[in-house]
């Protein structure tokens, strides 16, 4: 851990709660034990019965586990949530830009920004992309920003999540609960809304319907690799609150360059496709023939703009860890502003200097794969083994380009209900983003905590819960 | 509507279904295993039980003989029999959640809460005595299920198709239930009727629960086994009654066709059906064999099913 003490977003320096925290920690500290254990079983009886669950990858045993939810929300000001979100809206204009560039004159290269290499060597860069424009000139239409906080003032990117973010259903369902729990809390703080997000999200896709469809209301379907994803249960959430149909790969095919439905009467033609499957099972007639999931003929439907593909494949060298590095220059280059919200420094192991100072310092810092995620695959120094540095060093030398480090931030801790009642633990946010006609923003996220003493790793496949997160009105 | 929408509420209600029916052929089964038979096991009987669940053919590659045990197991617990309760209960949640946006969340709620509360339960602890309730909260789940669909699901397109489902499987468990003891019930038995057989005509009554409104439908001190086919195939006051269940069969087929502006072939086989039943007599139906009839009618009734999935694209 580092020798500081991390950032207590309730309690300050003074030991007294933070002002957006004043109300609610009267309120808890009127709470005995025993109400509160009551109401946290509560919680997850609600979220059991309604079968808010996820699976997790690598066990055969109770496949679909509940995300643990933590009863203690988050708070955020209004002045903190527009600095974020101010920093969240610059970010997501430059990425944007910056993949519409990379796609077409690749301006960024020629002005000697960043290497040629970091993109069109990259896996992630989609030549099947290269030359099309999708309606406009939106890639990334649905993100995640993962945030991290380590001071009063001070937030960082962790990393900007442009392929299939999810989450959200949780951030939303999260706030229903709450609101069914503790209808009080909600009447003596002015929490901003979520709830429309849904509405938010289906204004957007529908704002990125192909050109040419002449329909008054362009038909959004979403499509999901089926029951055994392990974000499944979004997927359908998400379908039931726009009110548009769940698609599988087998419910739709593509006709005279087309893409429709099959439904229980006439084929229904489809315009905005939000997808939940990653690129490489998009369609198998242009990426993998071997996939079970894709839709053949879609990349060709989509290419002639008859359909828009959310986000759009070839998005996801947007948030590679080593284009990561690089986005305090993408945002200038596009904005001609500062960023206003940090990236953590970050070591390119590709880089000799980098992996020398990586290796010597291993046991301080966070090591990532550059395309891993969810928390797999990832060494954080101070708390691992000496078997696991070892290992981990081998592993470095053996492919030092398929892996990024960051210092070991000290990540803000809130309040959480644990065993002995209520005790800081580490957290952090991811805000969803929406992007279309106009960039939308939906106050606050989800906020994923550490529910082990002392741990940094947030990740639900990793033992993380989530809290409500709230963002406190003038 | 998604075709593949159509198929999984169908599915989830035929599931549904069969979870019920299992769990009363198994209670009629123990009940039959209760009573002494002289100088033999009650082998038969569970084979006969297993015949009418349809999962005679699974058992057989599993097991030698049909034990108390080894039946219970394979028709509550076996994922290899596709009709086991488990095996019902997982698929009509898995059907059920992939159509989330299609059902309510009282329907959703009441498949999963039995999803869940079936995972707690060990086969092994699974005893005689426990065995008795443990149908019962299975015929109770399933019928909660059928509640929140009929109390909460718009009477739109997938409600007809769930009605559908339902009925075509409720369908297909009487007409096996009467077809694998048909020749009890011929007539000729009826003079010479011993206690036994008359135990079995109570048999059969039991496995559709009719034991006691058989009562009230004939106000006759006997059970007569003519009257007890009648009663579970033309008699419409009857719930789990054939014609009773084509009724509903042939409006779902109606509301759908008229929905689709359409005349599919569904809609025609099951009025053709339902015509069928109305215009026949007992007496009729024993001239022209029980049995045949049965084994006609179980065709029929499968080859509705598959005419509904291609008529509305299910796959």
């Amino acid at each position: 851990m580092t020798d500081t003490e991390p950032f207590n977003e309730m309690l300050g320096s003074d030991g007294e709660p933070r002002a957006p925290y004043k109300a609610l920690a009267d309120w808890f500290s009127g709470m005995t034990p025993a109400e509160m254990r009551r109401k946290s079983r509560e919680a997850e009886t609600i979220f059991r019965r309604l079968g808010i669950t996820f699976a997790v990858y690598g066990t055969s045993e109770a496949t679909e586990r509940l995300i643990p939810f933590d009863i203690v929300p988050r708070v955020l000001a209004a002045a903190e949530w527009r600095r974020i979100s101010a920093g969240i809206d610059q970010r997501v204009r430059a990425l944007n830009a910056f993949l519409h560039d990379i796609y077409h004159r690749q301006e960024i290269i020629r002005a000697g920004r960043i290497p040629a290499d970091l993109v069109v060597q990259n896996e992630a860069f989609l030549p099947e992309m290269i030359g099309f424009t999708p309606p406009r000139k939106v890639y990334a239409h649905i993100i995640g920003t993962d945030l991290v906080r380590v001071g009063e003032d001070e937030f960082y990117v962790l990393e900007d999540n442009t392929r299939t973010p999810s989450g959200v259903s949780y951030m939303l369902e999260n706030r229903e609960t709450m609101m069914r729990m503790f209808p009080e809390l909600f009447q003596q703080n002015r929490v901003a809304p979520i709830e429309h997000y849904p509405d938010l999200l289906r204004e957007t896709l529908e704002s990125v319907a192909p050109e040419t469809c002449d329909a008054q209301d362009p038909t959004v379907c979403i499509l999901t690799p089926g029951i055994y994803n392990s974000a499944y249960f979004e997927h359908a959430f998400l379908a039931d609150s726009m009110g548009v149909e769940l698609c599988e790969a087998r419910d739709l095919f593509v006709e005279d360059g087309k893409v429709f439905m099959r439904t229980t009467r006439a084929p229904e033609r489809v315009h905005v496709i939000y997808r939940r499957i990653d690129d490489a099972f998009l369609d198998p007639l242009t990426f993998r023939p071997d996939s079970m999931l894709g839709v053949p003929g879609l990349f060709d439907a989509y290419r002639a703009g008859n359909v828009t593909i959310c986000n759009a494949p070839g998005t996801g060298i947007a948030d590679d860890k080593a284009v990561y590095a690089y986005l305090p220059e993408i945002i200038e280059f596009y904005t001609g502003q500062k960023p206003i919200l940090q990236n953590v420094p970050t070591w390119n192991c590709a880089r000799d200097d980098d992996l020398a100072y990586v290796l010597d310092h291993l046991s301080d810092i966070v090591v990532k794969e550059v395309h891993g995620s969810g928390g797999y695959g990832m060494l954080i120094g101070p708390t691992a083994s000496k078997r696991e540095l070892a290992e981990f060093k081998r592993r470095l030398k053996a492919n030092p380009s398929n892996y990024i480090a960051q210092p070991t931030l000290s990540l803000s801790a809130c309040p959480t209900h644990v065993a002995s009642g209520l005790a800081p633990r580490h957290v952090d946010l991811r805000p969803y983003v929406l992007v279309g006609d106009k960039v939308r923003i939906t106050p606050g996220g989800l906020t994923r905590v550490a529910l082990k003493k002392g741990s940094l790793v947030v990740n639900s496949s990793q033992g993380g819960g989530t809290k409500d997160t709230w963002v406190l009105e003038d | 509507m998604l075709g593949r929408t159509a198929a999984s509420l169908y599915w989830t209600s035929r599931y549904n279904e069969r979870a019920e029916n299992m769990a009363r052929l198994l209670e009629v089964g123990y009940r039959i295993a209760m009573t002494p038979r002289l100088g033999q096991d009650h082998s038969d009987d569970w084979r006969s039980t297993l015949v009418s669940a349809g999962c005679d053919g699974a058992f057989f590659a599993k097991y030698d003989d049909p034990s108390k045990r080894a039946v219970v197991q394979h028709m509550l617990f076996d994922r290899d029999n596709p009709s086991s309760v488990r095996s019902c209960i997982e698929a009509a949640r898995n059907n059920a959640r992939s159509v989330r946006t299609a059902i309510t969340g009282e329907m959703w709620e009441s498949l999963n809460t039995t999803y869940l509360e079936f995972l707690d339960i060990r086969p092994q602890h699974m005893t005689d005595n426990k065995l008795p309730d443990f149908l019962a909260w299975i015929k109770q789940r399933s019928m909660l299920f059928r509640g929140a669909m009929l109390g909460t699901l718009m009477r739109d397109a997938g409600y007809h198709f769930s009605q559908f489902g339902a009925f075509i499987e409720r369908t297909d468990n009487t007409a096996r239930i009467l077809d694998v003891k048909y020749w009890i019930l011929l007539p000729d038995n009826e003079v010479i009727g011993g206690d036994l057989d008359r135990y079995q005509w109570t048999t059969i009554l039991r496995s559709v629960s009719a034991h006691r409104s058989y009562r009230h439908a004939y106000r006759d001190a006997q059970v007569r086994p003519f009257n007890v086919a009648e009663f579970l195939i033309l008699r419409k006051e009857m719930p789990r009654s054939i014609a009773y269940c084509y009724d509903w069969i042939a409006e779902s087929a109606a509301a759908l066709a008229v929905r689709y502006h359409d005349s599919p072939v569904s809609c025609d086989m099951a009025q053709g059906t339902l015509s069928l039943l109305e215009d026949t007599s007992m007496d009729r139906i024993f001239q022209g064999g029980l049995h045949e009839f049965l084994t006609d009618l179980i065709g029929r009734n499968n080859a509705l099913g598959a005419q509904l999935a291609a008529d509305y694209h299910f796959s």
